[in-house]
């Protein structure tokens, strides 16, 4: 009994490595506050300045003249809408078919150099592609225009997809692959039907945070899409986008302006958060799938 | 060789449903099987037994094409299905499979359908066009035939993955049946089962036999001595033994086959 009561006080040995978790524990959480303040201040002080310039006519109106009260960004959200949709259509096909393919043909060579570009390609500094697109859609078609700003939005969120779609796809247990191919179904349909079937919420997920991603890009779009003061919703004329008129009206000296950048950036980001919390939702019911 | 049945159904003469002549399967450079010649009687179930590793697993896989879809996986030798060659340049796999059924270790229904359309699925996702009635009926049929209509006929829109471990192995067994293949693969059909269910699926498999060819893997010696007519004993790649069930069991005529039985190794 006695030696039983003193094997469980424990040693000295005991209490130093009790004293190291409590103390690697504190390092962890202070970290973890840290990286919260940062996140709250911006959230909060976004909201502070922004929501007194948000009203009806900010969603309704066009961008008024310089030293007139009141105007809206209806030109901008809705710009911003038509850009990142055709950037969606350009991109999540090409994604998704590339991340199939990887995901199928796992250690060849070729696809070793593919995922490898990929992963090159999301560090790839977002201007660049904006060049990118300037160079292959502004210069030959000779002018802005809000196809060339899909075009670099979709160029980076192609590598996005492909890898998520691969990391999804690799998810589903190759079992069921296995048991389609085993009833005499051929290998693309079971590749449609059964594993990219059984992946598509993880697909989808990756696919809304890659939109959410570039929604928010700026630097792309400043000589691609370029921006415009008046109404358009033509694919091959400059467009306005949130993020770009933010960008304008942020470096402005004007503090009507200032005000509605303040205002863009609160709606911005509330388009952004919905996006995240509809993943949140999807996957919430769907997360069960791969399995 | 002998073909060991004795008795009554030795005056009957079976036909080789299936007959394997000199088969090698490799994984790269692994020799996985090696140069195995055996047939499978029509209307007689098969069990072939061995160590892990001993390549009896992938021996059946060899036997609808299945082994080849491994990376780096081939194989070499003739597998005769009716007296035709599998193997042969201008054959399907796919064809292949959809004649040669195959039941997998684990059970795998697929997650995003239901009951119906998992045992449906053969049907579906090779595009055949049937009315909602005939698809139906073949439902039913293959649900009854796996001995599962009763248990889940009020709940068929159901997903697959609600139901237990043994039910998912049934289920499967009546997806590889809606298709209606003529001979079964099963690998080791029963390992990941209780008791119970594994004793379904062997009442399952002595009903299947008078419509099907079937040939089962298993660890289980019990299983083949209860179910098989010919028992085949495989290690290290090579058939050692192929006979009949009962000889194999009570009078093996290699040492080998004599051991792994009596439990001294494996």
């Amino acid at each position: 009994m006695a030696a039983a009561a003193s094997f469980l006080r424990g040693e000295t040995s005991y209490r130093i490595r009790k004293f190291k978790s409590d103390g690697m524990m504190a390092i962890t959480v202070g970290a973890t506050i840290l990286t919260l303040i940062p996140l709250f201040l911006v959230l909060g002080y976004l909201l502070f300045k922004g929501f007194s310039s948000l009203n009806w006519a900010f969603f309704t109106h066009m961008p008024a003249p310089v030293g007139e009260k009141g105007g809206g960004m209806a030109n901008a959200i809705v710009g911003t809408l038509e850009v990142v949709g055709i950037a969606a259509l350009i991109g999540v096909p090409i994604g998704v078919g590339a991340g199939l393919y990887l995901a199928a043909n796992r250690a060849s060579q070729f696809t070793n150099w593919i995922r490898f570009s990929a992963d090159v390609l999301m560090g790839v500094p977002s201007i660049v592609i904006g060049i990118f697109a300037y160079a292959i859609v502004v210069r030959p078609f000779g002018g802005f225009s809000a196809l060339s700003g899909s075009v670099a939005l979709a160029a980076m969120m192609v590598p996005l997809v492909t890898r998520t779609t691969e990391e999804m796809v690799l998810l589903v247990p190759p079992e069921l692959r296995e048991a389609s191919l085993a009833l005499g179904v051929p290998n693309w349909r079971t590749t449609l039907s059964v594993v990219a079937r059984t992946a598509l919420a993880g697909i989808t997920t990756g696919v809304i945070l890659a939109i959410a991603r570039v929604a928010g890009e700026t630097a792309p779009l400043l000589f691609t899409a370029f921006g415009n003061r008046f109404w358009s919703t033509s694919l091959f004329h400059p467009i306005n986008t949130l993020t770009v008129q933010v960008y304008t009206y942020a470096i402005s000296p004007f503090p009507d302006w200032q005000r509605q950048a303040w205002a863009g950036a609160v709606v911005l980001t509330g388009i952004i958060l919905a996006l995240e919390l509809g993943v949140r939702w999807m996957t919430g019911g769907a997360a069960k799938a791969p399995r | 060789m002998d073909d060991g049945r004795g008795g009554k159904s030795a005056k009957i003469i079976m036909a080789d449903k299936l007959v394997v002549k000199n088969l090698n399967a490799y994984f790269s450079q692994i020799h996985a099987v090696r140069d195995v010649s055996l047939e499978f009687e029509e209307n007689r179930i098969a069990a072939i037994i061995g160590p892990s590793g001993c390549g009896k697993s992938t021996l059946v896989r060899c036997l609808n094409r299945m082994h080849e879809v491994v990376p780096g996986a081939r194989a070499t030798g003739e597998v005769l299905l009716d007296g035709n060659n599998i193997y042969d340049d201008d054959v399907d796999p796919v064809q292949v499979r959809r004649r040669i059924g195959m039941v997998f270790q684990k059970p795998t229904p697929f997650p995003t359908m239901s009951i119906e359309d998992n045992v449906a699925a053969g049907l579906t996702l090779n595009g055949v066009q049937i009315s909602r009635a005939e698809r139906d009926s073949v439902v039913e049929r293959s649900l009854r035939q796996a001995a599962l209509w009763d248990e889940v006929k009020d709940r068929l829109r159901r997903p697959g993955a609600s139901l237990s471990g043994g039910q998912q192995q049934r289920l499967c067994v009546a997806r590889a049946l809606a298709v209606q293949p003529e001979v079964i693969l099963m690998d080791e059909p029963c390992s990941a089962l209780d008791p119970i269910s594994t004793a379904r699926i062997e009442e399952l498999l002595l009903e299947l036999k008078s419509a099907y060819t079937i040939v089962i893997v298993t660890h289980n010696m019990q299983q083949a001595a209860r179910t098989s007519d010919k028992t085949a004993f495989m290690y290290t790649g090579n058939l050692v033994e192929y006979g009949a069930t009962k000889q194999i069991f009570t009078n093996p005529t290699r040492r080998e086959t004599e051991d792994y039985i009596t439990g001294r190794f494996g």
